[in-house]
């Protein structure tokens, strides 16, 4: 059966009866559409990832006489410059970079850091100050003011992070669309939305609530239905992370009407015996992203998707008693895509002479320019009422 | 007699006030005057139930350790965590003292504390619980000088030549005045001077170290002199907007996510005339004929705690594994002792998310009827049909059952019913009034015992509500 068809299928012959008729008239993206549409897919590395030791500044004195135990030998490296190596688990990194597909942005962070995890992440998911205290994040912002639908933002977990609640629109999150769907097919649940009436969707929370269901039951029949369009056949790693991405791939291939997903890789919160553990994660991190973009690639999705990986927090230069390390401030971050505009070492390396009073790199990108920087040139939406603030645009895409 | 109140009423006034009231309290009540109802809640908080734990785990010299002994301290804490969460929950779903746990989970929330020190948190929520319907600013004195504030917002960091600015700002920002309000920066910088030298012993109690303390003149909100901590916390208090915040913050808690500007102006008074007496201004709230409006009834989403200590309560649920319970509030968002950041839990319609909304809807039937809603619209069915489903059923109970273990006592519930009418019966579960689409589904359920019929009632979103 032709693609086309297919859909036009599953929309009209199947049982779309769930959903009352003013929530219908959702489309699929057909496959031209489908070429020019961009998705950005934001990873965060949970825990604050250790980026001295993920982006290596290889020949740095300091690096090595703050980190007698854990600092990574030239052999333990994949040579990027003279100066900066990848940490030798991530092969399919360094593939990717060697292509031109990677962007490799430094020192990026916020005035007065917060060194909490939770306040860090939130900070980092809301786009706000340290000092302030925001309920929403910025892709739920993105949503309120960009978005008709909640399932245009998606996050593969089991529950939404603060970054894809909105004011008026929440994101969804799924972390397998049939279960998502199976909770949406309790009989009881089916005649209550069946019953559900327009005026019955009021501003108040009980509207809200009724809205809220509504908005369920669509996405997830919508992400059920369109989903079972395409499932990869490309080889994934086994472990939980490499299977979100494989679900975002399917996503993106099946012409999901998503343009942001976001994910998590946790454990990265190394205050002893680092090397093992984040070597570890890291080796997951590379072959999974090796895999989603090899998937993209023979799809031709590649050069419509960016992928952002972030950590709340870096970790301080100097290593603790441990072999580990403690919570620090600015971190490198990864742009991976293949329609970057600059490529390669984007900025400046860490200035490890100069760090701040806690031995934490100092931040010389803010984190929100990053995300301007995507809003505005890569989601072609207005990034300023989104951030409540004009950051400068950076040029990596 | 004057002053009663409807059945719906009393039940918003326990609601609000508690996690619901049982068919046979409410048969009580409902004889009584507005004012002894109000007396008798008051009446029944007058005792406040610590909660305590055995900590002689941790009497051992720290330094005397070895690392093994350090990890396996490090995880008997976590642990000590998840049983006190444990602890709490057990005490709201079965203590008696009602408003004053109420005003005490609020207060958790509002000295909101993120830690892996065990005895730390639960001395704070004593301290929160002892003050909870006493006066707000000893409340708030004894608070700061918990071990568990200190350490959470930096105080002990805090010394004369690197001062540490955590504690100032929050104290004004959550606490007392509200973000941006009244206070600047060199607000700020000043009060973190005179928090210098707070600190605590070994055994847990507040100490004052001179040697760290800032004993220069201060310039605090306009006022000048030698000022301590405990000057900055009297002085916070003179403050109106202190008054003001407060209330507008148990207001939004107690009455209504919408503030009403009218009613706080004469709230505000009410509080800060009564130098911050918690059961002054919770009276004046719950007395006045606004709280009872319908506007007001019905009008806010359960939290987690509520959700789970309301559905607990009215059928004495019993959690055979102490996991599920934390579980629960774990996928659910809300878990005690874990608040997200400084500034607690969010509250309202963020509680909702497609993922939390589809398990809270199905919590009630999972709790009390191993996850079976028994609903179907047709009425005459193939037999084949009605095989699949029970077959069905049959399936979905053996699965939760193992999972969750929950005992619940249907017999306090159906055996306490006035009648088996399903209004009745409607109205004492929901609060707010059924929408149309929840009233058809009502109307039509054609299920054949009350058991079912309240399984439907207890999974409709208006039960989210209270």
């Amino acid at each position: 059966m032709k693609r086309r068809n297919f859909l036009k299928q599953s929309v009209f012959a199947s049982g779309m009866t769930l959903i009352p008729s003013f929530l219908k008239g959702m489309e699929f993206l057909s496959p031209d559409q489908l070429s020019g549409y961009k998705n950005v897919i934001i990873i965060q590395l949970s825990g604050g990832n250790d980026g001295l030791n993920t982006i290596i500044p290889i020949s740095n004195d300091i690096y090595h006489r703050l980190r007698p135990e854990i600092a990574k030998k030239q052999s333990e490296t994949l040579k990027i410059t003279d100066h900066l190596a990848f940490n030798n688990r991530l092969k399919e990194i360094k593939k990717l970079y060697d292509l031109g597909e990677v962007s490799i942005l430094n020192n990026v962070g916020y005035p007065n850091p917060n060194r909490s995890h939770f306040r860090s992440t939130d900070i980092w998911q809301t786009a706000s100050n340290t000092q302030e205290y925001l309920h929403t994040g910025w892709i739920g912002r993105y949503l309120d003011s960009n978005c008709q639908h909640p399932y245009q933002a998606l996050e593969v977990d089991n529950s939404l992070s603060l970054a894809l609640k909105g004011n008026s629109l929440n994101g969804i999150a799924v972390s397998n669309p049939n279960q998502l769907y199976q909770t949406t097919r309790e009989p009881f649940f089916n005649s209550l939305v069946d019953h559900t009436q327009k005026e019955m969707l009021d501003e108040d929370n009980q509207g809200y609530l009724y809205k809220t269901m509504l908005e369920t039951y669509s996405s997830a029949s919508y992400i059920h239905k369109t989903s079972k369009i395409y499932t990869t056949t490309t080889e994934y790693p086994r472990n939980a992370f490499a299977k979100n991405l494989k679900t975002i791939a399917d996503f993106i291939v099946s012409g999901l009407k998503t343009r942001v997903y976001y994910s998590a890789l946790g454990g990265f919160d190394s205050h002893v015996n680092q090397l093992k553990s984040q070597d570890r994660l890291l080796s997951i991190y590379s072959q999974s992203i090796g895999a989603l973009v090899t998937d993209l690639k023979k799809n031709n999705r590649f050069k419509n998707t960016l992928i952002l990986t972030f950590s709340e927090f870096g970790r301080r230069v100097k290593q603790n008693a441990s072999q580990g390390t403690d919570h620090g401030a600015a971190n490198t971050i990864l742009a991976i895509g293949g329609g970057l505009k600059k490529v390669g070492v984007y900025n400046e390396l860490p200035n490890l002479n100069d760090l701040d009073n806690n031995g934490d790199i100092k931040y010389t990108i803010d984190f929100r320019s990053i995300y301007a920087t995507i809003l505005h040139n890569w989601l072609e939406v207005n990034d300023q009422t989104i951030l409540n603030n004009n950051f400068k645009k950076l040029k990596f895409v | 007699m004057k002053d009663l109140l409807t059945d719906k009423q009393i039940q918003h006034l326990y609601w609000r006030c508690g996690f619901g009231i049982s068919s046979p309290k409410l048969k009580v009540l409902r004889n009584l005057s507005k004012d002894k109802i109000i007396d008798q809640l008051f009446e029944e908080s007058q005792h406040a139930s610590m909660l305590s734990m055995d900590f002689s785990f941790l009497q051992k010299d720290k330094k005397s350790l070895t690392r093994e002994e350090k990890k396996e301290l490090r995880k008997l804490r976590n642990q000590k965590m998840f049983e006190l969460n444990h602890l709490w929950i057990q005490q709201l779903i079965h203590g008696k003292e009602t408003l004053r746990e109420k005003m005490t989970l609020f207060f958790h929330d509002h000295f909101s504390v993120r830690l892996k020190s065990p005895r730390a948190c639960l001395h704070l929520n004593n301290v929160i619980r002892k003050h909870a319907l006493g006066n707000f600013g000893e409340m708030l004195m004894e608070v700061s000088k918990s071990p568990a504030m200190l350490l959470f917002l930096n105080n002990r960091q805090n010394k004369k030549n690197s001062p540490n600015e955590n504690f100032a700002r929050e104290v004004m920002e959550l606490f007392t005045l509200g973000r941006d309000n009244r206070y600047t920066e060199t607000d700020i910088k000043e009060a973190a001077r005179a928090f210098t030298g707070w600190n605590f012993n070994k055994e847990g109690v507040f100490s004052f170290r001179t040697k760290q303390h800032d004993f220069g003149v201060k310039t605090f909100l306009g006022n000048t002199g030698n000022f301590t901590g405990e000057d900055i916390i009297k002085i916070l208090l003179k403050e109106k907007q202190t008054a003001r915040y407060l209330t507008q913050k148990i207001y939004r808690y107690f009455v209504n996510d919408t503030i009403n500007p009218k009613h706080i102006a004469t709230l505000t008074e009410t509080f800060y005339n009564s130098n911050y007496n918690l059961e002054t201004l919770l009276r004046k709230i719950i007395s006045s004929d606004k709280f009872y409006s319908t506007k007001n009834i019905g009008s806010k989403i359960k939290s987690p705690v509520e959700l789970i200590v309301g559905i607990s309560k009215s059928f004495d649920i019993h959690y055979e594994d102490p996991k599920v319970l934390l579980y629960l509030q774990r996928v659910l968002n809300q878990m005690l002792f874990f608040p997200p950041n400084v500034a607690g839990w969010p509250g309202g319609k963020s509680w909702i998310d497609n993922s939390t909304l589809m398990l809270r809807l199905k919590l009630s039937s999972v709790v009390l009827n191993n996850g079976v809603i028994e609903w179907h619209e047709s009425k005459n069915e193939p037999e084949t049909v009605i095989a699949m489903r029970q077959e069905h059923y049959r399936k979905v109970t053996s699965k939760i059952q193992k999972k969750v273990k929950a005992q619940p006592n249907w017999d306090i519930f159906l055996n306490t019913l006035e009648t088996n009418d399903k209004n009745y019966i409607a109205s004492l579960v929901l609060q707010p009034k059924p929408s149309k689409g929840a009233e058809l589904m009502i109307a039509n359920s054609s299920n054949n015992t009350i058991k079912n019929f309240v399984i439907e009632l207890l999974s409709l979103p208006e039960y989210q509500l209270c």
